[in-house]
């Protein structure tokens, strides 16, 4: 019994809670706790490390540190509830920055802000229902276009593909979107035109392609002329002159996920030449 | 500690369901099927055989509801299927340990991992953890356990047959220590699947 208990205790002394720095960029489980950065220091190895003066003793200035997706608040430390790797930006202004969990994942979950693309589904008195793969549809108002008014109705039948951004998106309602920005223009949003097709890939994927410095897109830019949409919810609109073409932009894309660089340069060298 | 009726159900686990022949010198119980009863999905289906499928459902479920966010996903049902591919002893350990898995890969948050170990009591007092089908047949007592990897909690139980109180713990820590192993399983098993991104 005595070993069992030894055991047990390496087991426990096994999962205290490390550093938020000390494990960025790593892969984290659910269940791990963090600590963030304040708090290392005033619990260093045994405490008999040197710790500045401070002037006014037992207020300690705390950071405000944003808690990202996979990431919740647990006591004053971080919980991981989503596998992936940890990340972190530093603040721009004042604050500690932001902290969040980069999972693979192929189910949407509605988040304010968030540019999607969805299929309208049905059409009820002035309100579109549109199906965001979420566990809800969400709900567009026929107004939330650029310049529609009671008299001046949006084009918009059942089937058709929107562009447009979550306004409200929490998980006790009942999602909802709009075309338009603060502003009242469309910028970009709206119905997507005719023709293109729409298909799925992982969110992971799509926050990849949506990075500032993706080559993936400048590469597929170059090989044909193309219109593309991007959905924060996983889907990807493409047109091309041709069908063909269109097929062989989305197969590219969608086989991007499991492909290293070297092998997708080698395919893009490859069609250029045909 | 009463033993559990002896039922032929880890059999019907491995072969596929079919029509039942209720002739004379049938041993198979009583089943029952539901089909279409879910709207959303393509086809759907309940197949009730008996109790002891039903109460390894419940203890999956009990053990997942545990350990799942719940809250952040309101008027929302999180569906798991298991499917057994082929039984090979330890079957309700493997299926807590592939319903971990899933939840993992699906994005579900959850606030912590879980692993099932199964141990074995055999006739001498021995014990054997993660038993083959022939041990767990041969043995006085076979418990299985689920615990969470934060500080190797126990979430969930399952025991069949008779053992003392000193067995229990025995098997306990014995599971604790097991599990372990079974969690650098999954840390390097996600590690590898990050790491080609």
């Amino acid at each position: 019994m005595a070993e069992a208990a030894s055991v047990a205790a390496e087991c426990l002394a096994g999962c205290r809670a490390r550093g938020a720095r000390s494990v960025l960029g790593q892969v984290v489980l659910p269940g791990e706790e963090l600590l963030l950065p304040e708090q290392e220091d005033a619990e260093g190895p045994g405490g008999a490390g040197e710790r500045p003066l401070s002037l006014n003793a037992g207020a300690r200035s705390r950071v405000r540190v944003i808690c990202g997706p996979g990431l919740r608040r647990c006591g004053d430390r971080l919980l991981v509830t989503k596998c992936g790797r940890l990340r972190h930006k530093e603040p721009g202004g004042g604050g500690g920055g932001v902290y969040w969990v980069d999972s693979q994942q192929k189910r949407y979950v509605p988040v304010k802000g968030d540019h999607v693309i969805g299929i309208v589904t049905a059409k009820s008195g002035d309100i579109f229902k549109v199906d965001v793969g979420g566990s809800e549809p969400a709900s567009l108002s026929y107004l939330s276009f650029e310049g529609a008014t009671k008299r001046n109705r949006p084009n918009v039948q059942v089937g058709d593909l929107i562009y447009g951004q979550f306004v409200v998106a929490n998980k006790d309602m009942e999602p909802e979107m709009v075309c338009i920005d603060s502003c009242g223009r469309a910028n970009g949003m709206g119905v997507i035109g005719q023709d293109g097709l729409l298909f799925k890939v992982t969110l992971g994927l799509i926050r990849k392609l949506l990075a500032p410095d993706c080559e993936i897109i400048q590469e597929v830019g170059k090989l044909y002329p193309l219109e593309i949409v991007f959905g924060m919810n996983g889907r990807i609109w493409v047109k091309a002159k041709t069908i063909q073409q269109t097929l062989i932009l989305a197969n590219i894309l969608e086989a991007c996920e499991h492909m290293t660089s070297d092998q997708r340069k080698q395919i893009f060298s490859r069609l250029a030449e045909s | 500690m009463e033993e559990e009726m002896h039922t032929d159900a880890k059999i019907r686990a491995e072969t596929g369901a079919g029509s039942s022949p209720r002739g004379p010198g049938c041993s198979l119980r009583h089943f029952a099927c539901e089909q279409n009863l879910l709207s959303r999905p393509d086809g759907s289906a309940s197949f009730l055989q008996g109790v002891a499928e039903k109460s390894r459902e419940r203890l999956i479920r009990n053990t997942c509801e545990a350990v799942v966010l719940g809250t952040l996903h309101p008027r929302t049902s999180i569906t798991v299927v298991l499917q057994v591919v082929s039984d090979a002893g330890s079957l309700l350990a493997c299926c807590l340990n592939a319903a971990c898995m899933a939840l993992v890969d699906a994005g579900v948050p959850m606030r912590a991992l879980f692993c099932g170990v199964t141990c074995a009591l055999d006739s001498d007092g021995t014990l054997v953890l993660d038993p083959t089908s022939k041990q767990e047949k041969e043995a006085r007592a076979v418990l299985t356990f689920a615990v969470d990897n934060v500080e190797r909690k126990l979430l969930m139980s399952s025991t069949k047959g008779l053992f003392s109180d000193a067995e229990l713990q025995q098997c306990l820590a014995a599971t604790q220590a097991a599990s372990q192993h079974v969690f650098r399983f999954y840390r390097e098993s996600l590690q590898r699947r990050y790491s080609k991104s």
